[in-house]
């Protein structure tokens, strides 16, 4: 039975003191995916008929590296952040809620690796 | 998970008509949300037929005429019938408003009227406002100084300083943001619009001088930051104040300090 008074329910644990590093971090990497994206289909259309060594080239340049690399980071660390506000708006049970966060944390990080990994492997690999 | 879907014991039924009296040449329809907890039953909506030659212009008014004249049963909050208590504060077609202020002409069709959303219901269109009030009185809503009173005037304000509360004193804590934001809805940590906008009002006061310790206690991924900025609340709020700004200024304060 639960006999705590409205206002102990209302503080509840008391303030976590943080949430603005996600929200600043969710809105600094919202504003670098608009220029990457344009850039990157902008690029993909230019590069529509190109063979395997062209686009190999091309991720090789340093520039389009540097670039590649920046938004897969970007990317995978707003999708993080965007999938973790979900999950905490509508999965209400505890134990999935921490389930899937830790899952989309884990998958995030997979995929940003996996697709930065790859990029280097082309500029370096040769 | 969020429920979409009401429990089988609050599914809404049809209930009564009453009908308008013979003669009547201007009716208006007023479908009511009604609840009665010790019945036990589900709630229902029961329908009054009014003549809106002899009923003055507001909804308070027609529903106050149902009590008085029809129905004594239909419960419902009312006390300064100008739209400054807050009491009469209730989802009237569709939109959450004060029944004070809201004409009854602006209604085309019937005029379809439930208790706030997402609160528990004590009876009819009177919600249990218990943790609302909880979560006003969390944010600590009074001046906090450590500079004793001076001795022989107020706390001194500028003009300027004192415009900045402006938008924001005017709150009358009716609930109608709050109720109608899905955050509110579905999460109780979230503090909602109302006690937010409560918050920045004493952040806000040049007077204040605790407000590092007041934004600390904001901080908080589900007191705070469960807002993200659909805005319903400045759209229903009945006194023209914009709530989703003041939280606004509260999340760039929190940057701002870093």
């Amino acid at each position: 039975m639960d006999m705590r008074t409205p206002l102990s329910r209302a503080n509840h644990l008391g303030s976590a003191r943080e949430g603005a590093n996600h929200w600043w971090w969710q809105r600094l990497t919202a504003l670098a995916l608009v220029p990457l994206l344009l850039w990157l289909v902008g690029s993909l259309v230019c590069l529509i008929g190109a063979d395997y060594l062209a686009m190999r080239t091309w991720v090789a340049r340093p520039a389009v590296t540097v670039a590649l690399v920046t938004l897969l980071i970007a990317l995978f660390y707003h999708a993080q952040l965007g999938l973790q506000v979900v999950l905490e708006d509508y999965v209400h049970a505890e134990g999935l809620k921490l389930a899937s966060l830790v899952a989309v944390r884990f998958a995030c990080l997979l995929l940003g690796l996996l697709g930065v990994i790859s990029v280097l492997r082309i500029a370096f690999g040769g | 998970m969020a429920q979409f879907k009401l429990p089988a014991n609050s599914r809404v039924q049809v209930g009564k008509t009453f009908p308008a009296p013979s003669g009547a040449k201007r009716v208006k329809r007023f479908v009511v949300y009604r609840y009665d907890p010790e019945t036990g039953e589900n709630p229902r909506l029961d329908t009054y037929e009014l003549d809106l030659d002899d009923c003055a212009p507001m909804v308070l008014d027609a529903l106050i005429k149902i009590k008085n004249e029809i129905d004594p049963s239909l419960t419902f909050r009312r006390s300064c019938r100008e739209g400054i208590c807050g009491s009469c504060a209730m989802n009237i077609d569709g939109t959450n408003t004060l029944a004070c202020t809201k004409h009854i002409g602006e209604v085309s069709g019937d005029v379809r009227i439930y208790p706030l959303p997402h609160l528990s219901v004590i009876k009819d269109l009177v919600p249990d406002l218990t943790h609302f009030y909880a979560q006003y009185a969390a944010v600590e809503p009074w001046l906090k100084t450590k500079t004793p009173t001076p001795p022989d005037r107020e706390r001194l304000q500028s003009k300027e300083e004192r415009a900045k509360l402006d938008g924001l004193y005017e709150c009358i804590l009716c609930a109608c943001c709050s109720t109608s934001c899905p955050s509110y809805w579905w999460n109780d940590r979230y503090l909602g619009p109302a006690a937010l906008l409560q918050a920045y009002r004493w952040i806000a006061d040049s007077r204040d001088e605790s407000i590092g310790e007041r934004l600390d206690a904001l901080e908080d991924p589900f007191k705070l930051y469960r807002c993200h900025t659909i805005m319903n609340c400045t759209n229903t709020c009945p006194k023209g104040l914009n709530p989703a700004k003041a939280i606004g200024e509260i999340k760039q304060l929190m940057v701002l300090r870093r």
